[in-house]
This record gives C-alpha cells, structure tokens and sequence, in this order.
C-alpha cells in the first residue's frame, strides 16, 4: 500500500484544524461551548490510546497481574504525576518494562 | 499598520531571534521525542523516506507516534488519517486562541503560522502575546517572534526525526520501543489534565476505549474521545463552575 496519500490527506487536515480559527476569526468568533469542548480533548484523546495499549495485547485482555505493561505504565504514571517529566516518565517506565521482561514476566 | 521602512528590516531581524532563543530551552524535550519518533516508525516497519516525510507533512509528535504504529499495523488509510485528526483536534484551540493576535496578517502569514502552530510553539508564542497585550502594546512585528520560535522548533524536528529514522533501522524489536508510545502519552496526560473534570474526561475515555476496541475503523478511539469530553463537560457544568478558558483574554 502506497502510505503517502494517507499522510497527506492527515496533514491537510491538521492544517485546516491549525487554521480553523486564524483564518475565520472577523468573519466568525469561536463559540464559548467549541472552545471548552476542545480543552478535553488532550486528556481524553491521550488515555483512550493509553488504555488498551496498557490492557490489550492484539486485542485481547491480559491478566493484570502478568502484564508487564500494565505495570510498567502504572509505575511511569508514579513518575509522571510526581515529577511532570516526560524524559524521566519515558526512561523508568522503559526501565521497569525491561527489568520485568528480564525477571521472566 | 504604521510602516517605518528603515529600520523595519533589523527590527523583524530581531524579533525573530527573541523567538528563537525563547524556543531553544523546549528543544530539550522535543529532540529526544523525535529521535524516539524516528526509531518507533522504522521498527514499525515504515520506509525511511516515508518516516521521515511524515514529520513535513504532519508535523505533530503524538499524531506521528500514533500513526506510524497504526500504519505498521497495516490499518486501513481511513482510520490512520481519522486518528490523526482526532489526535490533533487540540490544535484548534490552540488556533482560537491566537487568532486575535494573527487578525491583521496577510493570509500567506496566517498560513505560514498555521502550518508551524504545534503544543511548544504555541506556549512561547502566547505569553509573549499576553505580556504585550498587558502592557498595553503591541509591536508591529509580533509575528516574526511567534515564526522564529515556530521555525527553531520545525527545523530541530526535522533533524531529531531524521537522526531517529536513521538509526532506527538498526535497533532490535526486541527492545519494546513501541511501549514507548503509551510511556510518552502517560507522560503527557499528567500535564494535560488539570482539575477533576479534565481527569473524569480521561478516566472516561480510557475505559470506553477498552471497552469499545472490538469496533471496526478504530471507532472506539473516536467514541473515546467523544464520550471522555462529554464528561468533562458534564462536570464542569454539574460543579457549577465554568472556568473560562483563561488563554484567550486580551
């Protein structure tokens, strides 16, 4: 499959949504309900991604207890919530997924 | 717009290093999330040209990492350009929120801006908007700020993917990269979420998209992401509370 129309296609509408705004405002003010609609869509869109990556395994639910992702991301999260660092969050959660793998989870 | 053609040249000149030397200190956390970017897409199996092309065309850290692993998946086209705009919807607000500012540009400006708005870019730009608009001011070549620290962070990208898609050919899949994906957005969740509604909206979204992943075309990620915000919303007005959003007052 040729990927590239894809991108461009995703790209164009990136654009768009980075215009929206700049390019109507004068014509056309934001409504105050859009605006707060949009402020939740970083969290919402955020864990709807982290959830099944951390529960699912090609589709299918994984006992908690013998998921390493799952506590790795629960130990990432202790990071993110304590320090807001993202390179930090990263590392100890790589960390903590291979130190897991490696004690044969 | 009050034209002083002399001096007008050194004054852009200026501005656009301001911006760009507020934007470098970001750099910090971006460079390595492109690199990681770059690796993640050639694990993922996609073609360097194609790794690479991406952050041109797209431009976005989280919609790049997501699409990548969607496209290695090999899903249908329609559900990676949904998810990407899904995952970049955020950026409209961030275009509501500056638009007051970019009102008097020319459309090619308004264009170009649009092009470079990303989550960093955006940060440095609007507090510089709101300390001159405080102060009761506004300096006739803002915008040169707003594209020089657009600009540090669009060439930096380019180069930290590119360093990433070239030495990611050569990193095992057995050393889990993928799983930095979830780590990255874990990451990113705990500063996205302010207050309780924000974190009901998440809560919400993570357990719908779980429960909805059966769903053909990724329509869980969307009904996630519908559902979580709603929420949110229904918090918000339940707590009686409507904060306004702070960032568009001038």
């Amino acid at each position: 499959m040729d990927w590239l129309p894809v991108l461009i296609l995703g790209g164009l509408l990136t654009f768009a949504t980075r215009l929206s705004f700049i390019a109507l405002l004068g014509r056309f003010e934001a409504p105050e309900i859009i605006t707060r609609a949009l402020r939740f869509v970083p969290p919402a869109v955020l864990s709807a991604i982290i959830f099944p990556e951390l529960l699912l395994r090609d589709g299918a639910w994984v006992t908690p207890w013998a998921n390493p992702r799952l506590l790795a991301g629960i130990i990432a999260g202790l990071v993110a919530w304590r320090t807001r660092n993202v390179l930090l969050t990263i590392a100890v959660g790589l960390a903590a997924f291979w130190a897991l793998g490696w004690a044969g989870m | 717009m009050p034209t002083h053609k002399e001096s007008s040249s050194h004054s852009r000149w200026r501005e656009f290093l301001r911006g760009c030397l507020d934007e470098a200190p970001i750099l910090l956390g971006t460079m390595p999330f492109g690199l990681i970017y770059g690796v993640l897409a050639r694990n993922a199996g996609l073609p360097a040209g194609l790794a690479q092309a991406m952050s041109a065309i797209v431009f976005a850290g989280s919609a790049q990492f997501i699409a990548a692993q969607l496209i290695g998946q090999a899903t249908a086209g329609v559900v990676v350009v949904a998810t990407i705009f899904v995952v970049n919807l955020r950026h409209a607000l961030y275009s509501a929120s500056l638009a007051p500012y970019l009102k008097h540009l020319s459309p090619g400006w308004k264009a170009l801006l649009a092009y470079l708005l990303t989550d960093e870019a955006y940060a440095v730009a609007i507090v510089r908007y709101q300390r001159d608009a405080e102060a009761g001011h506004a300096p006739p070549f803002q915008h040169w700020y707003t594209l020089g620290a657009a600009f540090t962070l669009w060439s930096s990208w380019q180069v930290a993917t590119a360093v990433g898609v070239f030495v990611g050919g050569s990193v095992p899949a057995s050393w889990g990269l993928d799983f930095t994906l979830a780590l990255t957005f874990i990451a990113l969740v705990f500063t996205a979420a302010r207050g309780r509604p924000m974190w009901i909206a998440a809560l919400t979204a993570g357990v719908i998209a779980v429960l909805a992943h059966g769903l053909p075309f990724n329509l869980g990620l969307l009904l996630a992401a519908a559902g979580g915000i709603l929420s949110g919303m229904l918090t918000e007005a339940q707590a009686g509370v409507k904060p306004r959003p702070t960032r568009t007052e001038t």
